[in-house]
C-alpha cells in the first residue's frame, strides 16, 4: 500500500538546510495497523505529512497504492489526497463553522457527490461513531473525544485506503485516548490501512507494528505480538 | 459557471462569518456611499455656480462714457464724454456683423405717482430690444415697440413691483395714465423679469421719447450690445476691447484710460465662469478619485486579511481533498458576491440620502445636488475588481502552498 524507497527531505533554515529525513526505507501492506515513535525532531510528522501528500520529499521513492508518486502539483495531490487518504490531525482540524455532520460531508463534496447524498452517507458514518444525536453541533459544542470521533468519521467518509493520524490522543485524557484507540482499532479490524504517529508508548503498543524513529532514521520496526487479527 | 452547491459553500461562510462579512461589506457600501455623496454636493455646488450667471443675457456688453483721467491729443484731463446716436450708427457700420441687437439706454430716477400713491423709481429709456437683454418678458399688455419710437409717443411699460406698489390689487394697470415726474406717460403693458423685484422696479419709455423731453438733444448715456451667439468668448472679448479701442480713438481719449470709456462686457465673466467652474471641476474629481483609492485600499487590505484569516480552514480543504482551483474560486465569488451587495446598497444609501438632505442644502448653495448613476456603478464595478484583485493575489498563494504550512498557520 505505501512504499517509501531512500527517502529524503530537508528544509532550508537561512542559507543552511536542516536534514530532517535521512534514507527512510519502510514498507505498510495493506490492512496493517503500523506506529511511528519518536521524540519530538525525530521526523516523525514530517514522514507522515509526505506520506499524507500534505508536503513533498526531495529524494527517494514514494509508491502509494503502486503508484510512483513524482512530479505531483497541487491540483493532482488534492485528487489523490480525496481518494485515497484519511487525516485525523492532533487538533481535530475541524471547519468552527460548520456543523459535525456538515465537517464529515466536506471531503465527499470536494469528491462531488450530490448534497443528498452526502448528508446520507455522513450521517451513517456519524453512527459509526456513536455521534448520531451531536448531527447538529458545531465543534465548539463538542469535547475533545467527540472532536476526534467526528475527525475520524470525516477521514473514512470518502472509504480511503489509508487513514494517517498524526497524534491522535495527543489532546485527550487517557480514558477518551483509549475510546479514540478503540474506534481506529475497529476500523483496522474492518480492513483499514492505519498510519498512526505518536510519542505514547502504551499507545503505540495497541498497534500491529512500532516503526521508532530517531534522528530522521529508522532505528528498529518490530511487531508486536498482543493483538490477535480477527 | 457555478453549481448549486458552490453557491451554498459561499453563502454559508458569508453567512456564519458575520463580522468579516460586514467588514468587507461596509468598506465598499462607506465608500460608494461618500463617493455618491461627495460628487452630488460637488455637483449641487457647480449647479448653485451656473445658476447665479444665467438671469440675464450672456451675450451681452455695456459701453459707458464718463469723465478722462489723462490729457490726450491737447485736451486736458476731467472732460466728460458723452455718446451720441451717431455713434450708434458708427458702431453699425463698423461691427454691424458681429452684432445681434444695438440698444441706446439712458436712465435717470423719477417720482411715479397713480392717483394718490407715488414712489421714486428707475426710469430707463431704450430702445424696444432691450428686452432680449433684461429678459423681461411681458406680462400685461406689450413692450415698447418701434412705432412708440418713431412717435415719440409718452408710453410706460412697468414692472411688476411698480405695478403693484401704485396700484389697487385686482385693477390692470394697461390703458392707465401714470404721472411720470410731472408728466401723463400711458401704461402700455407689465413686464415680469428672472433676475427678482429689483429688476421688477424698473421701468421703460422709447429712447426718442426721452431725448425730446429730457433736453432736446440726441445724447445716449450707454451703449449696450447684445453680440451674436455664435462668437465664440475669445472672440466676443476681442470684439468688445477692439470696439472701446475705437471709441477712444473716436473722443480721442488716452488709449490707456481706464474711465474715459469703460466697457463690462458679459463675455469676459462667461469665461470667468468657465475657469471657476473648471477648478471645481477638478475638486469634485479630485475628493471623487481621492474617496475611490481609500475604498480601494481598504477593501485591498480587507481581502488581504480575510484570506490570511481563512489560511488554516484552507488548508483543512486542501488536505480533504479541495483542488487549489477550488479555493480560488471560493474566495473570489465570495468576494464578488459581498462587494456587489454591498455596492448596491452604498448607491442606493447614497442617492437617497443625496436626495433627503438636498432641500435643507440650498441655502450652502448646494443646489439639486445630483449625480450620473454610471458614474456610480462604474466607481463600484471598479471596487469590486480591486476586491478581487486584492484577494486573488493572497487566495491564489494560499492555495498553492504546501496544505501542511496552512495547516500549521494560527
Amino acid at each position: 500500500m505505501i512504499k517509501l524507497e531512500n527517502l529524503h527531505k530537508s528544509y532550508p533554515i537561512g542559507k543552511d538546510s536542516l536534514h530532517v529525513l535521512k534514507g527512510i526505507n519502510l514498507h505498510i501492506k495493506e490492512g496493517e495497523f503500523v506506529s511511528i515513535m519518536g521524540s519530538s525532531g525525530s521526523g516523525k510528522s514530517t514522514l507522515l505529512n509526505i506520506v499524507g501528500l500534505l508536503d513533498g520529499h526531495d529524494k527517494g521513492e514514494y509508491y502509494l497504492n503502486g503508484k510512483l508518486i513524482e512530479n505531483l502539483d497541487e491540483k493532482k495531490a488534492a485528487i489523490l489526497r480525496n481518494k485515497f487518504l484519511g487525516f485525523v490531525f492532533q487538533s481535530f482540524n475541524l471547519i468552527s463553522y460548520k456543523t459535525a455532520l456538515e465537517n464529515i460531508a466536506l471531503p465527499l463534496y470536494y469528491k462531488g457527490i450530490h448534497r443528498k447524498e452526502r448528508q446520507k452517507i455522513a450521517m451513517e458514518y456519524l453512527e459509526k461513531v456513536d455521534l448520531k444525536d451531536w448531527a447538529n453541533h458545531l465543534p465548539s459544542e463538542l469535547s475533545g473525544g467527540q472532536k476526534q470521533r467526528i475527525a475520524i468519521a470525516r477521514a473514512l467518509v470518502t472509504q480511503p485506503k489509508v487513514v494517517l493520524a498524526d497524534e491522535p490522543t495527543g489532546a485527550l485524557d487517557s480514558t477518551t485516548s483509549q475510546s479514540v484507540m478503540e474506534l481506529l482499532k475497529e476500523i483496522n479490524n474492518e480492513g483499514m490501512t492505519v498510519f498512526v504517529i505518536t510519542h505514547e508508548e502504551d499507545i503505540a503498543a495497541q498497534t500491529d507494528r512500532i516503526v521508532r524513529l530517531r534522528d530522521g532514521i529508522i532505528t528498529s520496526d518490530k511487531k508486536t505480538k498482543q493483538r490477535e487479527k480477527v | 459557471m457555478f453549481d448549486l452547491d458552490g453557491w451554498r459553500e459561499i453563502f454559508q461562510s458569508i453567512g456564519k462569518n458575520k463580522l468579516r462579512t460586514v467588514l468587507s461589506g461596509l468598506t465598499i457600501t462607506f465608500a460608494i456611499l461618500l463617493f455618491t455623496i461627495l460628487l452630488g454636493m460637488g455637483n449641487g455646488l457647480k449647479n448653485t455656480f451656473k445658476s447665479f450667471f444665467s438671469r440675464d443675457a450672456e451675450n451681452a456688453m455695456f459701453i459707458m462714457p464718463n469723465r478722462t483721467t489723462k490729457a490726450y491729443r491737447g485736451y486736458q484731463s476731467g472732460r466728460r464724454i458723452e455718446f451720441e446716436n451717431e455713434d450708434i450708427d458708427f458702431i453699425q457700420k463698423n461691427y454691424g456683423d458681429k452684432i445681434e441687437h444695438i440698444i441706446r439706454r439712458n436712465q435717470r430716477q423719477v417720482d411715479i405717482s397713480y392717483n394718490n400713491k407715488k414712489s421714486n423709481y428707475p426710469l430707463i429709456a431704450v430702445d424696444p430690444e432691450i428686452q432680449f437683454l433684461e429678459m423681461a418678458v411681458p406680462f400685461e399688455g406689450r413692450f415698447i415697440n418701434q412705432l412708440d419710437l418713431n412717435k415719440k409717443s409718452k408710453v410706460i411699460v412697468i414692472g411688476r413691483m411698480t405695478k403693484e406698489d401704485l396700484f389697487p390689487k385686482g385693477i390692470s394697470a394697461v390703458g392707465k395714465y401714470v404721472n411720470v415726474g410731472g408728466l401723463a406717460y400711458k401704461v402700455v403693458g407689465t413686464f415680469t423679469d428672472p433676475g427678482g423685484d429689483n429688476e421688477e422696479r424698473l421701468n421703460y419709455i422709447p429712447i426718442t421719447t426721452a431725448q425730446s423731453i429730457y433736453g432736446n438733444n440726441d445724447k445716449v448715456d450707454q451703449i449696450n450690445i447684445l453680440y451674436k451667439s455664435d462668437l465664440s468668448t475669445e472672440q466676443a472679448i476681442a470684439f468688445g476691447n477692439g470696439l472701446v479701442k475705437d471709441l477712444k480713438d473716436r473722443y480721442d481719449v488716452a488709449p490707456r484710460d481706464q474711465r474715459g470709456i469703460r466697457i463690462t462686457n458679459r463675455a469676459e465673466v462667461v469665461q470667468g465662469t468657465k475657469q471657476t467652474s473648471g477648478a471645481l471641476d477638478m475638486i469634485v474629481i479630485i475628493i471623487s478619485i481621492g474617496t475611490l483609492i481609500a475604498g480601494i485600499v481598504g477593501i485591498s487590505n480587507i481581502m488581504i486579511y480575510i484570506v490570511k484569516e481563512r489560511t488554516k480552514e484552507l488548508g483543512i480543504r486542501k488536505a480533504l481533498g479541495a483542488t487549489p482551483k477550488s479555493i480560488i474560486k471560493m474566495i473570489m465569488f465570495e468576494a464578488l458576491f459581498i462587494t456587489s451587495i454591498a455596492g448596491y446598497l452604498g448607491l442606493v444609501i447614497g442617492t437617497g440620502v443625496l436626495r433627503i438632505i438636498a432641500p435643507g442644502l440650498e441655502e450652502y448653495f448646494i443646489k439639486d445636488p445630483q449625480v450620473d448613476s454610471g458614474i456610480v456603478i462604474f466607481a463600484t464595478i471598479l471596487l469590486i475588481i480591486s476586491g478581487i484583485i486584492a484577494g486573488y493575489l493572497p487566495a491564489r498563494r494560499a492555495a498553492k502552498i504546501k496544505p501542511i504550512v496552512a495547516l500549521n498557520d494560527e
